[in-house]
């Protein structure tokens, strides 16, 4: 393949940027939409034609005896720290980044035409698109990575993307504020990334020169990926708090990924990142840049597994989200966060499945690989239908112009597109045959299960908790009771423009059908093919759980009935604590409000202002203060001034008679 | 003399000043005419010294310094207008031409007094130059005061709020950083060569003689650093920055924050470094904490001020510490660093204070509890604040991040316990910058608008467009490519690296 592709690849979203950016006040809104649409349509087809090229022309640069390899397109430098760090962009060309080239060149497209409808009146459409492009880019750059620097680059440019579409309604105080935190957060895990970087690039730096890394750019991932163990030889006998430098260095990695990804305890800005608009909320914060986590774990996955403390840490950080999330989820009306919630569940997931990965053979497990597979096929399957069920909570919202499930209810009459398509998106996630999360999940459970049965049994029950709040939700908006305000007002709900639906519909058809997707065909941890088998055990224990599930919420909330309230009644609290997210939000309000900005900030302004300054201001007044008593010595009185000069005349005389003496 | 190019550097700011001189006192055109043309000259000087030194390296001229040239100006004392470059003073002089250009465009109807301000303005310019492509000690002293004493009247008299007393203050504290300065540039000169020799102010000699005695280097070594460190704003020694940059005018506060601190960050690294190498390895880590608390202390400080210009001041007290953190890591990759940040830092400061300066002239406050929704009133300086603060907090594309970057992997490369806690404290930097940049951004561009007075105000004219895009184009010119800089300064730390290294 030559490097026209890619690069155009690249440099379509970011041209698009500039081009609306910096033209867009000029712009009609028509123009901008059209030419947004059309460049990130071109790019799709782009992005299609280079992940088929690498998936099936059987190239033997891409596929050698059956492996598939990883391929560096170019790579160019743009930074030289060192002669042996090096820090270079490139594009490289694997499994897990051509999925992603088609998940978020797919995804983005849909988001694209849809706000064409969704945005339509909203001033600022213009900017609108060209920060929607500003992400694509970034997200397409952090994905193509060489390197993590690279990677590290990228990763901060999606998060002022995020940033800047989270505060897209910048009038409004919550929209700011909002945009603000995410931001924050997502820093503050940053650094945890670049310290674990930092550390990484003094050992790797360090190695032999004609070791393995020697000579080569220190970050590079072909080169940690294909020699994991001389990273560990660079760091043997360091250690640091009892562990190996290594397994510090990769956890601090992971916690930046914590931070994109939403994991306890930095899962508090998603939630809040809803404030931005909708089709924004699909594309970001569900389908692509909150999955960089994962795929951040993936890409390091090798270096991972030889530091086996990491992965449990990942593990154990993963099946801790997942229950909250899901637990959380069940209490909340918005129903945006609601699929907020659910994400960060669905997330955490793939992260359990990878954490329960292992890179080589193990004795009693049937295909050591598989968390890896499954954890990349829920990738794939869970950015088409959340992305599905956003954009559907767009529709919904658009019509009801509320988002909370209080507004909605007995909407199936209304809105059938919406609701049938809404319906596929949440079996899907459920995890019923033959949605295509079904087929994900239970790869995902099998390496669960795999790894050590409590994993499997509790992510099961979070399976299961998934369902109920899906459907609790699902009932809420489409059945219970009919909203008398829709006759009142005589503005009846209905569905949405073509733009709207058009995304809806295709996205529930790939829902249906990409289940059957031969996917360890394509993506597996070392290259080989692996055929997927459904688990029948697990198949049958996960497909109960969720039935289940699916037939609890419809007693409880397909009519409306006063067993909800009872429940909720039973315990008030369990369900405000739930409600309100179990004060997450306000421990951090308190720490960083009270604590560090009152006491920290306050003290050390008040510190400079009145010890260090008035430390200079007094040396000023001290000085100022004595020469004002000295003036007066300047009298302009001969008599003093001929007293003075006696006097000292005597003293010197004094003195100069008792040294002589 | 007037042969060799560096010269001109100097010359055609006093070209500048006899030109305004003989323009009417409020001939608005004549004046503005006459600073254009000259500062668009200095900029294309200081383009084409670039281009021309990057030729003549690449044609293989590897000395030290390029485009030397020295003239006796007083014997008893060996005084000689000495004038070469490397490669970090022709960025410096390129970074100084763009600020003066900018400042130039930024303080297009400055009132009251328009000649006087631009001659004192031209005086500045010239001490500033002067300063960069000065390789005698003695006339870089020289030209350092020339560049402080204009701030004085500067902010006396064209200033706002408290300025007579933060003009006082700033010149206080600076001239008090002088003297530690002369104390110390006079032992170097004494001691400069060995026994019975002829003392010299020639930088290069110094360095080829090395004839300093180490416990001698070590007294020096503080006086020097505190002396430039004063202007580069260490802490305890910044509380002049604050006040300063809150009283002065737009053009001076960009000119001040933009070039003059780098004055400090540039004399360390030249002189206090260079020179008392052997001191440099003993006593970094004094500075390395008074420097490492400058960043932090900075960086929260900002977090809960009120005032534009406050916050952007005690922000540069942070990014500047961050400059003299670097260069004590005495390493070349953590002072290439270095030498990035002075170069963003001074572009990014110079575009805030520029902005600030554009928002005040429309609504008569800087503070930002009675300010908001500026976005929807004025955009451009809005999209341009945001972008400013962006690089602030080091977006990757914008020169901070390079620099930051640069910073922190060059400062890793010191293996011991030490270094990396202070390392790690600076990073911190990152987020608390974030937090207060956003801070400000959120309350005054963002959100709704605060005072309905403000619904009426204008936004940017074509000279503040030109003058805030030209600074933007620079910041993310280094943010983009960032290599060609990197090239054009590596051949400048060889010598030093040298010397580092004879010394241990």
């Amino acid at each position: 393949m030559g490097t026209t592709l890619p690069i155009l690849i690249l440099a379509i979203p970011f041209a698009m940027f500039l081009i609306l950016g910096i033209g867009g006040v000029k712009m009609s809104r028509k123009l901008a939409g059209v030419l947004g649409i059309c460049a990130n349509g071109t790019l799709a087809v782009l992005a299609y034609i280079v992940a088929f090229t690498y998936f099936f022309s059987g190239d033997a640069a891409f596929i050698l005896d059956g492996v598939r390899q990883q391929v560096q397109i170019f790579d160019v430098t743009w930074l030289a720290f060192t002669e042996r760090m090096v820090v270079n962009i490139g594009f490289l060309l694997d499994p897990i980044c051509a999925m992603m080239l088609v998940v978020i060149t797919t995804i983005s497209f849909m988001v694209h035409l849809y706000s064409w409808g969704y945005m339509e009146h909203e001033p600022g459409f213009q900017r609108y698109y060209a920060f929607l492009s500003l992400f694509t880019f970034s997200m397409l750059g952090l994905v193509v990575a060489t390197n993590i620097f690279q990677m590290y680059i990228f990763w901060e440019l999606v998060g002022v993307s995020s940033y800047l579409l989270i505060g897209f309604f910048y009038k409004l105080p919550s929209a700011v504020a909002a945009s603000k935190k995410a931001f924050i957060v997502t820093r503050f895990a940053d650094l945890f990334m670049l310290i674990g970087i930092l550390v990484l690039s003094y050992y790797v730096s360090h190695t032999p020169v004609d070791g393995p890394l020697g000579g080569a750019s220190a970050f590079n991932f072909l080169m940690l990926n294909s020699n994991p163990g001389s990273v560990l030889a660079s760091t043997v006998g360091a250690t640091f708090m009892g562990g190996s430098v290594l397994t510090w260095a990769m956890i601090f990695i992971f916690v930046g990924g914590m931070g994109k990804s939403a994991m306890m305890p930095l899962h508090i800005w998603l939630p809040d990142a809803m404030e931005g608009p909708t089709p924004v909320s699909a594309l970001i914060h569900a389908a692509t840049m909150v999955v960089a986590g994962v795929y951040l774990v993936a890409r390091f996955f090798p270096v991972f597994c030889i530091v086996p403390d990491s992965l449990t840490f990942i593990t154990v950080v993963g099946a801790i989200t997942a229950f909250y999330a899901a637990v959380v989820a069940c209490a909340q009306i918005d129903i945006k966060r609601i699929l907020a919630f659910s994400t960060i569940s669905q997330i955490a997931f793939m992260m359990v499945a990878l954490g329960c990965a292992y890179n080589e053979p193990v004795e009693g497990v049937h295909y050591s690989g598989l968390g890896y597979m499954a954890g990349m096929f829920h990738l794939f399957t869970h950015a088409m239908f959340k992305a599905l069920l956003f954009l559907g909570a767009g529709c919904l919202i658009h019509a009801v112009h509320s988002n909370n499930y209080t507004e909605m209810g007995g909407l199936r009459k209304y809105m059938p597109i919406c609701h049938i398509t809404f319906l596929i998106g949440c079996l899907a996630i459920a995890g019923i045959w033959p949605f295509s999360g079904f087929f994900s999940k239970d790869e995902m459970l099998a390496a669960m299960f795999s790894r050590h049965w409590f994993w499997g049994a509790w992510m099961t029950m979070v399976a299961g908790l998934t369902a109920f709040y899906m459907f609790r939700m699902y009932y809420m908006v489409f059945w219970w009771e009919e909203n008398p305000k829709y006759r009142e007002s005589g503005h009846k709900p209905h569905d949405a423009p073509w733009q709207m639906s058009l995304p809806l519909i295709l996205l529930a058809l790939v829902s249906c059908v990409a289940g059957f997707i031969p996917f360890g065909e394509f993506v597996t941890f070392n290259g080989e093919p692996y055929h997927i088998h459904i688990e029948t055990s697990v198949a049958a224990t996960s497909l109960t759980v969720a039935v289940a599930a699916i037939a609890l919420a419809t007693v409880m909330y397909a009519k409306k009935n006063p067993l909800p309230s009872k429940i909720k009644n039973l315990w008030p609290g369990l369900w405000t604590a739930a409600n309100r997210r179990f004060y997450w939000d306000e421990i951090y309000q308190f720490v960083t409000h009270r604590f560090i900005f009152n006491i920290i900030c306050r003290g050390i302004a008040w510190f400079d202002r009145h010890i260090i300054d008035g430390t200079m201001d007094a040396m000023a007044t001290v000085t100022q203060w004595c020469s004002v008593r000295i003036k007066g010595m300047q009298s302009g009185s001969i008599q003093t001034y001929v007293i003075w000069y006696f006097i000292g005349a005597v003293l010197l005389a004094a003195v100069t008679w008792i040294c002589i003496l | 003399m007037f042969s060799n190019f560096l010269i001109w550097f100097v010359i055609v700011p006093v070209i500048m000043m006899a030109g305004l001189a003989c323009c009417g006192n409020s001939n608005m055109k004549a004046i503005r005419t006459v600073m254009v043309v000259c500062s668009t000259v200095l900029l294309g000087m200081a383009i084409w010294l670039v281009c021309e030194f990057l030729d003549m390296r690449a044609a293989g001229d590897t000395s030290e310094m390029l485009f030397t040239g020295s003239w006796m100006w007083y014997e008893p004392l060996n005084i000689h207008l000495a004038v070469g470059v490397d490669g970090i003073s022709v960025l410096m002089l390129l970074l100084s031409a763009i600020i003066v250009f900018a400042g130039t465009f930024a303080s297009w109807k400055i009132d009251p007094l328009p000649k006087n301000f631009f001659l004192w303005f031209a005086l500045l310019s010239t001490g500033v130059f002067g300063f960069f492509i000065s390789i005698d000690m003695f006339t870089m002293f020289m030209f350092y005061e020339v560049a402080l004493i204009p701030m004085y009247l500067l902010i006396g008299v064209w200033g706002t709020g408290r300025k007579e007393y933060s003009a006082m203050k700033l010149t206080l504290m600076l001239m008090g950083g002088s003297a530690f300065l002369m104390l110390g540039l006079l032992g170097i000169y004494w001691h400069s060569v060995p026994a019975g020799g002829v003392p010299t102010w020639n930088i290069l000699e110094i360095a080829q003689n090395n004839a300093i005695a180490p416990s001698w280097q070590n007294l020096l070594f503080c006086f020097t650093f505190v002396g430039f460190g004063v202007l580069g704003a260490m802490f305890p020694f910044h509380t002049w920055s604050p006040d300063g940059h809150a009283c002065a005018p737009t053009a001076v506060s960009m000119l001040h924050a933009g070039v003059l601190m780098k004055l400090g960050g540039y004399g360390c690294f030249r002189i206090a470094i260079y020179l008392l190498p052997s001191a440099a390895q003993e006593l970094a880590w004094i500075f390395i904490i008074l420097t490492g608390i400058s960043i932090v202390y900075g960086a929260f400080s900002a977090c809960v001020q009120t005032d534009l210009k406050y916050i952007n001041a005690y922000s540069s007290v942070s990014h500047c510490g961050m400059v003299l953190f670097a260069i004590l890591m005495l390493n070349r990759t953590a002072m290439t660093g270095g030498i990035l940040q002075m170069l963003s830092h001074g572009l990014m400061t110079a575009l805030f204070f520029a902005l600030i300066g554009m928002i005040y002239g429309r609504t008569h406050t800087r503070d930002i509890r009675q300010m908001g929704g500026l976005m929807k009133i004025m955009p451009y300086l809005g999209v341009c604040y945001m972008i400013a603060g962006f690089a602030s907090l080091g977006l990757p594309g914008m020169s901070g991040f390079v620099a930051e970057m640069t910073i922190f992997f060059g400062a890793f490369e010191n293996g011991d316990m030490f270094h990396r806690v202070f390392v790690i404290a600076a990073t911190c930097a990152i987020v608390i910058t974030a937090v207060y940049i956003l801070r400000v951004v959120g309350k005054l561009i963002l959100g709704p608008v605060q005072d309905d007075h403000h619904l009426t105000l204008t936004d940017a004219t074509w000279w503040e467009r030109f003058s805030t895009a030209t600074l933007i184009v620079c910041l993310a010119g280094i943010g983009f490519f960032p290599n060609w800089i990197n090239e054009t300064i590596q051949d400048s730390f060889t010598p030093i690296i040298n010397a580092l290294n004879m010394a241990i």
